[in-house]
């Protein structure tokens, strides 16, 4: 017989409250990713040496704005997720850990943000 | 005993990282990380070409200037790279994760297709973007 709750074991988060969040999270993002970065590859190497005009016509395509814009934010979750883990693993420092953790998660935050602030600039004002 | 266990008794330790020849296995996880942290520096770039495109044409200039640079090309080439091999290796870890896969000559074989195949697509890839730049230029 298990000493937990009922509440517990229905729950089932174990004992840091997060369960499979984190696990189930990498995975999903890990599948929507292998088409978006096909498609991003394909749409890169489509763009090589063409003009800022060209490639801003590309991005403001209703179509071709969403996948970025979907690729960026995808990329940026499974990438805080992933660093998160080798920061877990090799940073046994626990002031050292939490600030890298913070910085972690600053980085995509950032790198999204002005990601998609380009890609709005360019999608919305046809720039 | 335990004040001895305190100060740090010279122990035997098991043979680590530079004692094992690495096997297959070993080698793509390790460089499954890697490429992931690796393409982590990587979104700066993409990030880079999509501010570089709403800003104006003098920033996408010297986006374009850095990216057909020797040096750009090699960073290029690196995210190429690592880009095929975290793909392909992920897909890998998504068959595992659906519990196929895990005999030992499964996962080696599985393992040296995808340095293979990452290799070739790469070098493909790589190939286009040479042709076409030199055709662009």
């Amino acid at each position: 017989m298990s000493i937990r709750t009922p509440l517990a074991r229905v729950e089932g988060l174990g004992a840091a409250h997060r369960g499979t969040e984190h696990f189930t999270r990498q995975r999903a993002t890990a599948i929507a990713l292998v088409p978006l970065s096909i498609w991003f590859t394909c749409s890169a190497l489509s763009l090589i040496g063409a003009e800022r005009t060209d490639a801003a016509a590309f991005l403001a395509e209703p179509v071709n704005a969403v996948l970025m814009a979907l690729f960026v934010i995808t990329a940026m979750i499974h990438m805080a997720a992933g660093l998160q883990v080798v920061i877990e693993d090799y940073v046994h420092n626990e002031a050292g850990k939490v600030v890298l953790l913070l910085l972690n998660k600053s980085f995509a935050w950032l790198v999204g943000a002005a990601a998609i602030y380009a890609l709005l600039k360019i999608a919305l004002l046809r720039t | 005993m335990a004040e001895q266990a305190k100060k740090g008794r010279e122990r035997p330790l098991s043979p680590h990282l530079q004692i094992y020849r690495w096997p297959v296995t070993m080698a793509t996880s390790i460089t499954h990380r890697a490429t992931g942290v690796a393409l982590a520096a990587g979104t700066l770039l993409v990030a880079w070409w999509l501010i570089a495109t709403a800003s104006g044409d003098d920033a996408y200039s010297t986006f374009s200037l850095v990216a057909r640079s020797p040096l750009g090309l090699v960073i290029l080439f690196g995210f190429v790279w690592s880009l095929a091999f975290h793909l392909l290796n992920g897909i890998r870890h998504l068959v595992w994760d659906a519990g196929y896969g895990f005999e030992i000559k499964t996962a080696d074989r599985s393992g040296i297709l995808v340095i293979a195949l990452s290799v070739i697509v790469a070098a493909g890839i790589f190939a286009y973007v040479l042709l076409s730049n030199g055709a662009a230029s």
